[in-house]
């Protein structure tokens, strides 16, 4: 009777960090694919002529005010997630629980801080996503947009359950809810350079 | 024959009862049974409507059945039933089952997101049939239900991204030692390129969809409305997206072809390669629009950079995928001329299947051509059919080839060979009569109300008895495997004489799938260690 010879111990399985590495894609995907869609229907936008800028597209509402502050606030505090997504990651791979509750902890604050900044944007706005194209495409976006930052936070909260509750060595874990923040960053740019700059 | 010891004894305990197994279990031989079990049933129901489709284009004057209100939703029914209740189960359940065996892992990556993808598109798919049937979907009067519509889609095709990502991670981190991924047996690898297009395309239709699905219930006026329900997300019910759903089929034919032909793959890099070339299907997706081809011009040498310019997208899109398809038959046609074929149902199922993905993906080159004027005519949905068909045909072969493994019993060759004629019939007349409608200008979309020059009855009464051969085909094919799988002959561990590792270890498998860790080193382990055993060549 014949066996296929035993292996070696197996090589470390990172699951966890490539399957957020293949969420990470697959939410570009879905932010680059929405985008796309917006730039096409601003491309075919008729032209009319603003006071301030000459000939634009027809695409955003002359009356909408867009809060701009408000979503450069977002952009910059996203970066400020990043850093601390990744000093829990140093913090982990040390052992230096305090750190990493720390980070954890700012990285879930800046989180919500930018949720709370991109309902002060709807709430502003003031727009009804009945309104025209423009509205509930916008909704549509920045929508999208909030399920992912909210997914972000839920990760975070998760990541830092199980570490602070004693699994202190799924630095894996803490490295992917860090890489997942690095995408929302991305994501966001994108959205705020086509969405609220360009409109 | 040598027998080789890789597996526990198989051990009885008290097992939970079935239903609490299909909610809870974590392994992916339950998950991908289940997707297999819906997925054939989901392919009658569609199949029921498409022959009720087909046997409405006979006469446009009478045998009508259905109001024209009616006929749209029918056809969208049968579309999305064929599409994602029949396809996209049976061949991602297949891969969810059999992949992880082939790898030598233990399981799967995330088994509860393989579950859980079980259940979403499950519960999704049950919506959108839902929604259509109350007069919902593309077009629908309901406009609730069409929003149900939309949402129920955003649904399933979120379980078909989690079926995917488990896929992927499963074969990216659980290989066992020595097998590199192009090592990997072929639809493992293949399921990797279906899986990561799964994973680039399906999230740019679910954007869509939700830009949909909010003008729709709000505004109405970006996206047109429940009539523009099919001009946005149509695409993911036709040509190229199909293709990304029919490559698990080529690794089905390219895995089952060599060891029913007693022969080793002939030359398998080629393999690989023609299966990712299919895969720039995927990129071809993301475009949501078919790329066409305006040959058209002030004349050959004055517009020949402009009709440069367009051939290259089109050839890239289009041409590319076919050339991929040829190679696997090329291939497997190479490697039974050269080995000693067992005629067997798995082989003839897979060989029928795949000529119909050929005959499907090589007519929809010339429906793309613009001066053959065949766009918005029925010839689109003449190569829909025969990729369609083809790919429900080959995996009728895979449950054939791997069914043992899964169940522990095997479907008769006497019993399954006599389907295989039906299946040839059913992909010649169900998709050949609509290609030539479509030259005669027969709408694509229309079951009522249209008139062409042309036997018009002879070509809809010949796809009517297609896809009748294809219903009758898939019931009894059904209806053997049930009773295959539960009262047919024990199968044995390696009925096939097979080559990678799935064959390693009991059928059905234990739990967890193998008792040891295995170390490969080659891409056949199995027909190395039975060469060695024998002393001589495999």
């Amino acid at each position: 009777m014949l066996s296929l010879p035993p292996a070696p111990q197996p090589l470390a399985r990172r699951q966890v960090f490539v399957g957020t590495a293949l969420a990470c894609a697959a939410g570009s995907m879905l932010i680059g694919g929405m985008l796309a869609t917006w730039l096409q229907f601003r491309a075919e936008a008729p032209v009319r002529e603003s006071s301030k800028r000459g000939f634009i597209k027809d695409w955003m509402p002359a009356d909408i005010v867009v809060p701009e502050v408000a979503a450069n606030m977002m952009l910059m505090a996203l970066a400020v997630a990043c850093v601390m997504a990744q000093w829990a990651v140093y913090s982990a791979k040390r052992n230096d629980r305090t750190h990493a509750a720390m980070a954890f902890g700012v990285t879930a604050i800046v989180g919500f801080a930018t949720l709370n900044a991109q309902i002060f944007i709807w709430t502003q706005m003031g727009i009804g996503a009945r309104d025209g194209a423009f509205h509930s495409m916008f909704y549509a976006v920045t929508g999208v947009m909030a399920i992912l930052l909210v997914a972000g936070i839920i990760f975070t909260g998760v990541a830092a359950f199980r570490y602070l509750g004693g699994r202190t060595k799924e630095v894996e874990l803490i490295s992917s809810q860090a890489l997942y923040w690095y995408f929302l960053t991305a994501a966001f740019t994108a959205i705020w350079f086509v969405v609220y700059v360009q409109k | 024959m040598t027998s080789i010891q890789t597996h526990h004894a198989v051990e009885t305990s008290a097992t939970p009862s079935a239903i609490a197994t299909w909610l809870t279990s974590t392994d992916h031989k339950v998950v991908g049974r289940l997707y297999i079990g819906t997925g054939l049933v989901g392919m009658l129901g569609g199949l029921v409507l498409a022959v009720l489709v087909a046997f409405e284009r006979i006469n446009a004057d009478s045998y009508q059945i259905l109001s024209d209100a009616t006929s749209v939703q029918v056809l969208a029914v049968a579309r999305n039933l064929l599409t994602f209740g029949g396809v996209v189960p049976l061949l991602f359940g297949l891969m969810l089952a059999i992949v992880p065996l082939q790898l030598g892992s233990r399981g799967i990556a995330f088994p509860r997101l393989a579950m859980g993808s079980f259940w979403m598109w499950l519960v999704g798919l049950g919506m959108m049939v839902a929604s259509i049937i109350g007069n919902g979907g593309p077009g629908g009067g309901n406009a609730e239900l069409v929003d149900l519509y939309l949402a129920a889609f955003i649904v399933m095709l979120l379980g078909l991204a989690m079926a995917a990502t488990s896929l992927v991670v499963t074969i990216l981190t659980s290989r066992t030692p020595g097998m590199g991924i192009l090592r990997a047996p072929l639809l493992t690898w293949s399921a990797l390129v279906t899986s990561v297009g799964v994973l680039l395309t399906v999230p740019v239709l679910i954007g869509t969809t939700v830009y949909v699905y909010v003008d729709h219930r709000y505004a109405r006026l970006g996206f047109g409305g429940n009539k523009g329900v099919n001009t946005w997300i149509g695409w993911a019910l036709s040509q190229p997206f199909t293709y990304l759903l029919a490559i698990p089929a080529l690794g089905v034919v390219l895995d089952a072809v060599p060891v029913l032909s007693r022969n080793r793959l002939a030359q398998r890099p080629a393999a690989v390669v023609a299966v990712a070339l299919v895969g720039i299907a995927a990129v071809s997706a993301v475009t949501q629009k078919t790329v066409t081809l305006p040959w058209g011009g002030d004349g050959f040498l004055s517009g020949l950079g402009t009709k440069i310019a367009d051939l290259l997208p089109f050839v890239l899109l289009n041409v590319l995928p076919v050339f991929g398809l040829l190679g696997v038959l090329g291939l497997s046609l190479l490697t039974l001329k050269e080995g000693k074929p067992v005629i067997a149902a798995p082989l003839a199922f897979s060989l029928v299947g795949l000529l119909g993905i050929v005959l499907g993906a090589s007519s929809h080159i010339l429906g793309g051509i613009e001066d053959a004027g065949l766009q918005g005519t029925i010839y689109e949905t003449g190569s829909y059919v025969g990729i369609t068909f083809g790919s429900v045909i080959v995996a009728f072969g895979a449950l054939c080839f791997w069914g043992p493994k899964l169940w522990g019993r095997r479907i008769s060759d006497k019993a399954a060979l006599p389907l295989v004629l039906l299946a040839l019939g059913a992909i010649g007349l169900g998709s050949l009569p609509y290609m030539i409608a479509g030259f005669a200008d027969q709408p694509a979309g229309l079951l009522n109300g249209f008139s062409y020059d042309g036997p018009q009855a002879l070509w809809n009464v010949l796809t009517t008895i297609g896809f009748t051969l294809m219903l009758i085909l898939t019931a009894a094919f059904t209806a053997l495997a049930f009773k295959s799988f539960t009262s047919g002959d024990v199968a044995g561990d390696d009925p096939w004489d097979g080559t990678t590792l799935e064959w390693a270890t009991s059928s059905p498998p234990p739990s967890d799938n193998f008792a040891d860790v295995m170390v490969v080193n080659s891409a056949t382990p199995l027909a190395d260690l039975k060469s060695t055993s024998t002393g001589k060549d495999a």
